[in-house]
């Protein structure tokens, strides 16, 4: 059996999550400063691709990054091509799974009391010191919730995915995109060793979640 | 040490003006919520930042609109403590302490004078409340502030902790060497703690004197109701010198003291006395009749309105308090009337 569509998968998954991971709480971060108005506007946008379809998110995709678009055949000079390539699902998958996070962190920033950011700074400790040692711990639940929510998110992508990188066995097939294939051309029995396997990962990822709350529960 | 602030800030609906010299001694900011005394503190700290204004602590220009100059909070020295105290929920006491401080020796003394050491392992969660406090401000003097901003620190808890926290907070502003700014809301509570106070009211200070003078005699009617004082009324000068209380419908003696054109003029509930007798119009005597006894802890508050005055205001209830033996005398006594004096320098004139 080719073990390629776990092994992408989860690479797909795990580089989107961290992507998201920083853009979300940089995104959350800045735009819980922001004026109303302003926070309202960026707000839709920042969370569209979660409201979209997943196809219609992949349709936009290919309309940028597309290889006969400016933007796509800019980049397709220096070799950079995410139309029908892997890291092009990273692509994908980090856009869908961007406003779980962003909303997420944004919501545990909002809730958090900025009176202990003033404390620390008559204190005389750094504004770096201040956002990881003080609001990030602080905030640790919804963020690992939104890190959680993000990974589940990129690791079931489907709609984008199939849009901009297709499905090529061995290349850009992924868990989810395998399993249709595989039920599409009458492999049940296929499709099903790949079913219980998303089923056992997601499995573990909740068992991990769960340990990690109750290890910070004080 | 001398801070001298003079600072404006726009906020919604009205506009933070405020304007103080302070050098080594507590100066209180009295206010109701929301009259903006939060605020001016934050702006001193540097965590807010004025439209306009000058922030100068001795010849460090710690803000200057004019200039640009808005020296970040962490290079201002300024200890704050914060209402709720503000301590980091996932570092311990000694973590919190050392946020101060990098030195751990100095954390650790700091843990010993404020009998923290069986506890500097426990999270703010684990403590008391006056185990939260005693952190604050080993935390605060830790970091050896010059100036000492104090937030309305006891406004969430009850009397008994009240008193015990005061006492806390006293030994350090008593062997603090520098200016410390106290914000509150209560009045006998800026009494205890403060040397100066400044009455805020709208964003403004509307009085600023040395406690007793303000007490004593507050000079705007802002300052004479934030001081406790129940009972004020319009006033208007007639011919004779003598002031005509609009809302009691009395004629109150001249001021000895001035001849400004005051426009109310008060006195404290205890201070009233009562008559037996009086003559057809005679000054400073209200004739009342009795509108609700309410029984306090240690006293009677008799609360009356006076007789012979049409219209009722919002200043025309009077208020009166007395001992509890003495009330149920005087009650057997005068039923529902009472023929009230008010002594002549007991009367507190404030000007527009």
């Amino acid at each position: 059996m080719d073990w390629f569509p776990l092994w992408n998968s989860i690479r797909i998954a795990a580089i989107a999550c961290v992507l998201v991971f920083f853009t979300g709480i940089a995104a959350a971060y800045y735009a819980a400063k922001l004026p109303r108005v302003c926070k309202g506007i960026l707000d839709v946008i920042l969370t569209l691709p979660m409201v979209l379809p997943p196809t219609v998110c992949g349709y936009f995709l290919l309309l940028v990054f597309g290889v006969k678009r400016p933007l796509g055949q800019f980049l397709l000079q220096y070799g950079i091509k995410f139309v029908m390539t892997w890291y092009g699902g990273v692509l994908a998958a980090a856009v869908v799974a961007f406003p779980l996070m962003y909303r997420t962190a944004r919501g545990a920033f909002e809730s958090f009391d900025e009176n202990l950011s003033h404390a620390g700074k008559t204190l005389g400790l750094s504004n770096t010191f201040i956002f990881w040692r003080i609001r990030m711990p602080a905030c640790k639940q919804g963020i690992l919730a939104g890190t959680v929510l993000a990974f589940a998110r990129a690791l079931g992508e489907y709609g984008a995915t199939s849009m901009l990188i297709g499905y090529t066995p061995g290349r850009t097939a992924t868990i989810s995109t395998t399993v249709y294939q595989l039920w599409r051309t009458n492999d049940n029995r296929g499709a099903f060793i790949w079913v219980m396997v998303n089923l056992a990962i997601s499995t573990v990822v909740l068992l991990i979640v769960n340990l990690l709350e109750k290890k910070n529960k004080r | 040490m001398t801070l001298d602030v003079k600072i404006k800030k726009k906020l919604g609906d009205f506009t933070l003006d405020v304007a103080f010299t302070t050098r080594d001694q507590v100066l209180g900011l009295l206010g109701a919520s929301g009259c903006g005394k939060s605020m001016a503190l934050k702006c001193i700290a540097g965590v807010e930042r004025p439209d306009e204004g000058r922030i100068v602590l001795d010849d460090v220009v710690l803000f200057d609109s004019a200039k640009g100059i808005h020296l970040p909070p962490q290079k201002r020295s300024i200890g704050y403590l914060f209402q709720d105290y503000a301590l980091f929920p996932n570092m311990t006491v000694l973590q919190n302490i050392q946020c101060g401080t990098k030195e751990k020796e100095k954390a650790r003394s700091y843990l010993k004078r404020f009998d923290l050491e069986d506890v500097s392992g426990l999270y703010p969660a684990q403590l008391s409340g006056g185990q939260k406090q005693r952190t604050a401000l080993a935390r605060m003097l830790a970091a050896e502030p010059k100036v000492i901003l104090l937030d309305e620190p006891f406004s969430a808890l009850d009397n008994f902790l009240k008193s015990r926290m005061e006492r806390e907070v006293m030994n350090v502003t008593d062997h603090f060497d520098g200016p410390v700014v106290f914000v509150s809301h209560d009045r006998n509570e800026a009494y205890r703690l403060t040397d100066t106070i400044a009455v805020m009211e709208n964003g403004r200070i509307v009085d600023l004197s040395e406690k007793h003078e303000l007490f004593q005699a507050p000079k705007t009617l802002a300052a004479t109701l934030l001081t406790g004082c129940k009972n004020v009324t319009r006033v208007e000068r007639m011919a004779d010198g003598t002031y005509l209380a609009l809302d009691w419908g009395i004629r109150l003696q001249e001021p000895k003291e001035g001849n400004k054109d005051y426009a109310y003029a008060g006195f404290r509930a205890h201070y009233a006395e009562v008559m037996d007798v009086a003559e057809e119009g005679e000054l400073n005597v209200i004739e009342c009749e009795i509108y609700r006894v309410i029984e306090d802890t240690f006293s009677f508050v008799v609360q009356c309105y006076p007789l012979g005055v049409e219209e009722r205001t919002e200043y025309s209830m009077l208020t009166f308090e007395t001992g509890k033996a003495e009330w149920k005398e005087l009650r057997e006594q005068y039923q529902d009337h009472l023929r009230l004096r008010i002594p002549e320098e007991a009367v507190i004139w404030m000007e527009r």
